[in-house]
């Protein structure tokens, strides 16, 4: 354990030596800074669309984190050769896709509580209103959604050739499961056979990434999430989790790889 | 004596395109033992499957036949390179750290404690001069001081076995002579090194034995001494001779 945290150390500092994280969350701040400094119609609801845009702009922000940071991991240490010293040492290469993809995880939770301490700041100070449980409940489902986004692109980043393709197949893998995902047994109800066998195949077989976007409760202030849904979604979240990473392990431990 | 390193009729082929016909042989049944406290030059032209071997003992290439062994532990198994140290040809590390912070996450893997981990830190960075530059991060070293640096990363564990590629590539005059030391100090020390080179003298003022490998064969193995006696001439011409090169003179 303590090699697969040393790995995920690295990782996390070269997150925040980096500039993406900083740009992302200067982006969101200033967005919803100035949007909640106009008033529309003396709508006394408005800060409820500011949160809405506030959350959507954290969405979207931890969903470029994860990608951009998982889709490099692994061919930037091969590209870079920082592989060949790590695997000189009594390192195996299960330990290095566990070690890249809880740093990667472990740096979006450290984003996300930064994200979601400033969406909370900015609605308590305009509402005086402070739900913790509501943001626990949907920062931590947002984050267990992020451990399957990346196990994902890290099996990605072992597949194609270039982080950059990687990185826009899975954005568009993602982002199709988040908006079409939950439709999907719908779809097949009106589709012919085979074509409803298989969109039904597909529906059951992808990670329902939409499970874990609970916006809405804070949004408009619906009554918490069970405990045993977040536990059972968790729980969903892990067995994907570990299915992409065995994968990734799968087709990483028989790379061959020449200094 | 039990080797340090052995190599067991090892063999390597690399196979490419869609049927994987006609593979290319880059280790022919290669055997070889590396004693303790010997420094052992791995010599021979390019593309003779030097680094090969070293891919197959640090475990980055699976061997196609034969196996390799480091303190009689199967290359296949990670912990057979807990007691080694590797120092590859160029200098490649996470140029983001500091030389502290990239020691002491080698360190961490390693499982030494921490203030072990210090006190190794500071002899290290003592030992290849990189003390007054220890908090800057390594993008804007120069590449001797980064070499230093891979010899540092490679000494972290106090390694019994040290296995060097190519130390002295790219070095000017006072970088080979300072790894030269480090290599002399070590072998002082006890420690067994085994390097690749194209450095013929460096490695006939360095070596007690040498091997001399060429199209994935070994062609010759002994001591500098008696090979120099047997050919009566210089590390260099016995090269040349063994690989099958015409000198013209």
């Amino acid at each position: 354990m303590n090699k697969i945290l040393a790995i995920a150390g690295v990782v996390i500092k070269e997150l925040y030596r980096r500039k993406d994280f900083y740009v992302l969350f200067v982006l969101t701040a200033l967005i919803t800074l100035v949007m909640g400094s106009a008033t529309f119609f003396n709508d006394p609801k408005i800060v409820r669309y500011l949160v809405e845009v506030c959350l959507l702009l954290i969405w979207v922000s931890a969903i470029a984190i994860a990608i951009g940071t998982a889709a490099r991991q692994i061919p930037a240490e091969c590209e870079s050769r920082t592989i060949f010293p790590l695997l000189a040492k009594p390192v195996t290469r299960a330990h290095v896709i566990l070690g890249k993809f809880l740093g990667c995880w472990f740096a979006c939770g450290i984003a996300l509580v930064a994200f979601y301490a400033f969406a909370a700041i900015v609605r308590g100070s305009r509402e005086a209103y402070w739900p913790m449980l509501h943001y626990f409940q949907a920062s931590w489902l947002h984050w267990m959604g992020l451990a399957v986004m990346i196990a994902m692109v890290i099996l990605g980043s072992l597949i194609f050739s270039a982080p950059s393709a990687n990185a826009t197949i899975c954005e568009i893998i993602i982002v199709g499961i988040l908006l079409l995902g939950g439709h999907l047994d719908t779809v097949a109800l009106r589709q012919p056979p085979p074509l409803d066998l298989i969109t039904y195949t597909i529906y059951f077989f992808i990670p329902h990434l939409e499970w874990f976007d609970v916006r809405d409760i804070l949004v408009h202030d619906q009554p918490l999430i069970k405990w045993w849904a977040v536990l059972g979604a968790t729980a969903y979240a892990a067995a994907y989790t570990a299915t992409f990473l065995f994968l990734a392990w799968l087709i990483f431990r028989r790379k061959p790889l020449n200094a | 004596m039990e080797p340090i390193l052995k190599l067991e009729d090892l063999r390597v082929e690399f196979r490419s395109g869609a049927l994987r016909h006609n593979p290319k042989v880059a280790l022919r049944g290669l055997n070889l033992e590396v004693y303790r406290g010997e420094i052992f030059g791995f010599i021979g032209p390019n593309g003779a499957g030097k680094t090969t071997t070293i891919n197959v003992l640090l475990g980055f290439v699976a061997p196609t036949a034969g196996n390799a062994y480091l303190f009689g532990v199967n290359v296949r198994e990670p912990i057979a390179r807990q007691r080694i140290g590797y120092l590859p040809e160029l200098t490649y590390y996470y140029k983001f750290l500091t030389v502290e912070e990239l020691l002491r996450f080698y360190a961490r893997i390693f499982g030494i404690p921490r203030r072990e981990t210090d006190r190794r830190i500071d002899q290290l960075l003592r030992l290849v001069e990189l003390e007054q530059v220890r908090n800057r991060p390594i993008k804007t070293y120069s590449k001797g001081m980064q070499q230093r640096v891979g010899l540092a990363q490679a000494l972290i564990n106090d390694p019994e076995l040290l296995i060097l590629d190519e130390p002295t590539s790219g070095l000017d005059p006072i970088g080979r002579m300072k790894v030269r030391e480090i290599i002399q100090r070590l072998k002082n020390e006890g420690k067994t090194v085994f390097f690749s080179s194209h450095e013929l003298g460096e490695v006939e003022t360095v070596c007690d034995r040498v091997g001399i490998l060429h199209e994935g064969e070994l062609r010759t193995v002994g001591r500098v001494s008696d090979l120099k006696a047997q050919f009566q001439t210089d590390l260099e011409r016995i090269f040349l001779k063994i690989i099958g090169y015409q000198l013209n003179t």
